[in-house]
């Protein structure tokens, strides 16, 4: 394995106007869609919201199917607790969200793109609008046959499911579809449709700038690039931190923690919990545990069985409900745990729970309920003690 | 006509005659009334040509597309995990005990509904609040109680 150390890099926030962003359009845009897709599968860039699926082999998927009607999404329906770099992103520097867009629309033959925008972001809008204003009406005069629209959401985790998101948009619940069909085959409308994070859509615009050998620089076989971090809990230093992939967790927590850290939670809720002892042996990226960013770190004052009842308060309420596995499987963890808890079940029940959460890992329909034996079965072997008494 | 019926007509206009315009008119609606009356779902059906079952489904599903009456001002206090670390038990009970009403309830001059929510995205600087549209992070329960005094006043 490669041996990494962290290493803080400054790609995602360097400053970027809405005209250099055109310009690296233009400069882009002046190779073929296929050559274009083949830099973006070259550069080894991996979807940035946490599932980690290879950006230009998506692009590729959705360049091949014959449709005249494609849409490119982007998904800035950022919930999962314990995650904020996407709101940074579009707060600072959203014209490189666009660009990221508008790339993928000539390479994939999409003439509209779309940004969905979780509700509890709306104080965004007003200069959203102005800079996606801006962008159309330049994209329109260099002649670049791609518009920009933005779209709300009404406070729901589930709609950063890609399928969940794409009914929400079409005025519908936002319950997750069976898949296939994949998004490239049948996403927005019933078209084919690219959908990537707000992170992914930058990195694109800033391979596109500085060329494929320079992002691929950085990271790992597995995971290349950087990737920004949201780091929050127990840290002196909370915030956004863009840091090169691969890197060990202890090296993350020696820089991040308090001195005092017990277990760090990557990837959020959905996520796994790392304990102390098992933070030297693990790797941020694809090859260890993939993570959406979010690094939630726990000193030794924390009750992990709080943390864990949290998480579950969050699934439950968070579950569309559509599917029995994970509408049923969310409500009686959480009672599980409150019952070994209070000491009217056995701890040998944690073993039984364990069990359903695993369970539910394969026969949830979508990726919340798939995920919530992550948070469930790391807490539960590492902190069992915590749980009972 | 009514005034809800004006507002259902002028947003299928600006938004447009079809299923995927439901969210961004309900939204709208939800902007303006802070809520889904029935009048106003059934008025959403008609003019969308969309059975009123479906309005109310997509209605019933979003958090922020409430189906009961709510106060001018709605206020919605952060629980997750990062922010609840951060003390937003405090910031809740200073607000239970200055607006004198329990979380999910409307105070009685109709003014503030007090609500919990998941996640809003500001877990490096918690506990956050969110009034409205408008977010507070790094609130303190003297903070909170001054912003809501301050919204008390703007609003009649």
């Amino acid at each position: 394995m490669e041996n990494k150390i962290l290493k803080k890099v400054d790609y995602i926030f360097q400053e970027t106007s809405v005209s250099e962003v055109i310009d690296i359009i233009i400069k882009t845009l002046a190779k073929s869609p296929d050559d274009i897709i083949l830099d973006v599968i070259d550069s080894g860039l991996k979807g940035r919201g946490g599932a980690g699926f290879p950006t230009g082999l998506k692009w590729k998927f959705t360049k091949n199917e014959d449709n005249p009607v494609k849409y490119v999404i982007c998904n800035a329906d950022e919930g999962e607790p314990g995650t904020f770099k996407d709101r940074e992103i579009l707060e600072t520097v959203a014209c490189k969200v666009l660009g990221g867009m508008t790339i993928c629309g000539y390479s994939i033959g999409a003439k509209e793109g779309y940004i969905y925008l979780r509700g509890e972001y709306n104080y965004l809008l007003p200069q959203l609008n102005k800079v996606i204003d801006e962008f159309n009406k330049q994209l329109k005069s260099k002649g670049i046959d791609f518009v920009i629209f933005i779209k709300s959401g009404s406070g729901a985790y589930i709609c950063g499911e890609e399928s969940a998101l794409f009914e929400s948009m079409e005025g519908k619940r936002g319950e997750p579809r069976n898949k296939p069909p994949y998004p490239a085959v049948s996403g927005y409308n019933s078209k084919p449709t690219v959908i990537n994070n707000v992170e992914t859509l930058v990195y694109v615009t800033m391979i596109c700038k500085m060329g494929v050998e320079r992002f691929k620089a950085l990271g790992t076989k597995d995971s290349r690039g950087s990737k920004v971090f949201s780091v929050s809990g127990d840290t002196p230093t909370p915030g956004i931190f863009e840091l090169e992939l691969g890197m060990p967790l202890a090296d993350f927590v020696e820089d991040f923690g308090d001195g005092d850290t017990k277990a760090v939670q990557v990837g959020g809720a959905s996520g796994h919990c790392v304990p102390r002892k098992q933070l030297k042996d693990t790797i941020i990226g694809f090859e260890g545990i993939p993570t959406g960013g979010s690094m939630m770190i726990f000193n030794s004052s924390r009750s992990m069985y709080n943390v864990l009842h949290d998480y579950l308060e969050f699934f439950n309420e968070e579950s569309c409900g559509q599917c029995t596995p994970c509408r049923v499987g969310c409500q009686q963890l959480l009672k599980g745990i409150e019952s070994v808890k209070k000491g009217e079940r056995k701890p040998l029940y944690l073993d039984e729970l364990k069990k359903l959460a695993s369970t539910m890992k394969i026969a949830a329909k979508c990726g919340l309920g798939q995920s919530v034996a992550n948070p469930f079965n790391s807490i539960v072997d590492n902190f069992r003690e915590e749980i009972i008494y | 006509m009514s005034n809800i019926e004006t507002l259902v007509k002028d947003l299928v206009e600006k938004h447009g005659k079809s299923r995927n315009s439901l969210m961004p008119v309900l939204q709208g609606i939800v902007k303006e009334e802070r809520f889904l009356s029935e009048e106003s779902m059934i008025m959403v059906a008609k003019e969308l040509d969309l059975s009123a079952a479906e309005v109310y489904g997509t209605a019933s599903f979003y958090t922020f597309l409430d189906t009961e009456p709510r106060g001018k001002n709605i206020v919605r206090i952060c629980k997750t995990i990062s922010c609840h670390m951060k003390g937003k038990d405090e910031i809740i009970e200073a607000l239970e005990s200055s607006m004198k009403i329990k979380v999910g309830e409307t105070s009685h001059d109709k003014k503030f509904t007090l609500l919990t929510a998941n996640c809003l995205g500001w877990c490096h600087k918690g506990p956050v609040m969110l009034v409205n549209d408008v977010v507070f992070p790094e609130i303190t329960p003297q903070k909170a109680i001054e912003v809501i005094q301050d919204y008390a006043k703007n609003s009649k």
